[in-house]
């Protein structure tokens, strides 16, 4: 009697183990065919545009939806270059507060009020950052465009990217302390046990141990930035057209593919210029795509060598 | 005695509010191998982290009182120049993974951004790690990860890295814990090699250990270095009480 009743619990208890394992199956093919699904969708609506437009779409310099005339450079740039600009921009800080509350000042109130105030970055909505760009950092930069004698819009690809560094530093930073935190003190003791300085050490052992980690933040922050739309919209000026010289298109306004399409989807009145911006956004899937899967062979070379 | 390397003098170190190492008075002598032993928590590991000033790493960690090597204080100088002089070796062995093996032994130099010719590097390199009596088993492999070798190979490496800075003392924090019985054998073999050269203090758990290669044990209990002496003489007719206790295990 009592040997079947546990024969019996050992039973339901297997069941539950292939009942358990199954739902983790569902749900992470779940989310593998939702992101084929948007795929999908994106290729499909793009289609007319795809017929109609050709490969030529990608470099084509002009975009007027007035003359049914769709170019997609103008926004690649932009998009590539706000966000490479602001990764630019953000890397030092992000790599001098995971080295400050990794390594210098991991515990004790100030630490942990750094920490959070870094994510709090993170959680801020960016169409907040926008307003702060619009009113504080434009009038800024409109002056600073005047006193290097450009002309002072303000708003543009530079201003953007300003406000997307900040934006983006958190993604970087909070992986940065965590790895940091986690280089073994055996490491580290063996190399103060030789004579090296707290910025030998940081140099010599715990860079090279957590450089793959690192570089994995600085992809997870350009990859925000790259997709970041309200706050670039409403910094960027969203103008359609490409100047010639490059001090024109980094300080000028400009737009990037989120933005363009955040800004005319609700206007486009037809098929083609709908399709269009829809291609747009399946342009920016692929480059994101791309950029990630590029970031990961870096990523592991690092780890390999 | 006739060359004190190392001499303590009411040494005392904290962590925080707890009193770990009390008014320790030692004088090593040059060339000779001490053993430090003693049960977990008697403050022998604080006390060898204090002579290469490593204790003081560890945020709240304080240190007071006379430790000198030679005539020098230790607390007085440059905490740099003290680790170029003492060497240390740790529990586990850490060689540096991105490292080859040759870079490991020469890391020091790097470390310090010294600049060494390659001949004089490569001399440096065949030396240390001939002393570490590991040359003949690397010598094919020297641009080879340092941490593909064996845990015994590991912890030779981390001595050559060691012998390399050309050290007054090396410093040896419980070397063989980690280690299998071979392994531990050939590094206990390294030590009368080595004491040739260098003076070696020993933090150990293994009292066999500290018979089998030391000069002079001292016992450390509650904080204090309760025996100095021969270890021959510690381990047959020590003079407290407190340390026949511990030999003969009725505490540990």
């Amino acid at each position: 009697m009592t040997k079947n009743k546990r024969l019996d619990l050992s039973y339901t208890q297997m069941k539950w183990e292939t009942v358990f394992r199954r739902i983790l199956v569902i749900m992470s093919v779940l989310l593998l065919l939702l992101v084929v699904g948007i795929l999908i969708t994106l290729i499909v609506q793009s289609m007319p545009s795809i017929k109609s437009l050709g490969i030529g779409f990608l470099w084509g310099k002009i975009w007027d939806p007035v003359s049914n005339i769709y170019g997609a450079y103008p926004f690649l740039i932009g998009t590539l270059l706000t966000s490479f600009t602001a990764l630019l921009i953000s890397v030092p800080f992000s790599y001098a507060i995971s080295i400050y509350l990794g390594e210098y000042n991991p515990k004790g109130w100030l630490s942990n009020l750094l920490k959070n105030s870094i994510e709090l970055i993170a959680a801020v909505p960016s169409i907040i950052y926008g307003f702060w760009g619009l009113f504080v950092l434009v009038p800024v930069i409109r002056t600073f465009e005047a006193k290097i004698h450009i002309a002072p819009y303000g708003v543009g690809i530079f201003t953007s990217s300003l406000v997307l560094a900040v934006m983006i530093i958190p993604y970087a930073a909070s992986l940065g302390i965590t790895l940091i935190r986690m280089v073994p003190s055996p490491l580290k003791e063996g190399a103060y046990a030789l004579g090296a300085t707290r910025f030998e050490v940081i140099r010599s052992v715990i860079m090279p141990y957590t450089r793959s980690g690192l570089f994995a933040g600085v992809l997870l922050s350009l990859g925000r930035a790259l997709g970041e739309t309200m706050a670039v919209t409403m910094l960027i000026g969203n103008t359609s057209t490409i100047a010639n010289s490059f001090k024109e298109i980094f300080f000028g306004p400009g737009n990037t593919m989120a933005s363009v399409i955040a800004n005319e989807f609700t206007e486009a009145d037809h098929t083609v210029y709908l399709s269009a911006l829809i291609e747009l956004g399946l342009v920016l899937f692929f480059v994101t795509v791309i950029i990630n899967l590029i970031g990961k062979r870096i990523i592991t070379k690092f780890t390999n060598h | 005695m006739e060359h004190t390397v190392v001499s303590a003098n009411k040494f005392n170190a904290w962590f925080g509010d707890n009193h770990v190492v009390k008014d320790v008075s030692i004088g090593i002598e040059k060339n000779q191998v001490i053993a430090v032993m003693g049960p977990s928590g008697c403050g022998k590991t604080t006390f060898l982290r204090c002579i290469n000033r490593m204790h003081e790493l560890i945020p709240g960690a304080t240190a007071k009182g006379s430790l000198k090597l030679y005539d020098d204080e230790v607390y007085t100088m440059n905490p740099i120049y003290v680790r170029y002089k003492i060497g240390m070796v740790f529990q586990r062995p850490n060689p540096f993974p991105n490292l080859s093996i040759y870079d490991n032994v020469i890391a020091g130099y790097k470390l310090n951004g010294l600049k060494v010719a390659k001949a004089e590097q490569d001399r440096i390199v065949e030396k240390s790690l001939t002393s570490a009596a590991l040359w003949n088993e690397v010598k094919d492999s020297l641009h080879k990860k340092g941490t593909f070798l064996s845990g015994g190979q590991q912890q030779r490496l981390c001595i050559a890295r060691a012998i390399a800075m050309e050290p007054e003392v090396i410093l040896f924090d419980e070397p063989t814990s980690a280690l299998d019985p071979i392994s531990t054998s050939s590094v206990e073999q390294l030590f009368h090699e080595l004491k040739e050269n260098y003076t070696l203090i020993i933090v150990t758990h293994n009292m066999q250990q500290a018979a089998r290669v030391s000069d002079k044990t001292a016992f450390f209990y509650m904080g204090e270095l309760v025996e100095f002496d021969v270890t021959k003489k510690m381990f047959t007719a020590p003079s407290d009480v407190r340390t026949q206790n511990y030999i003969t295990g009725r505490f540990s």
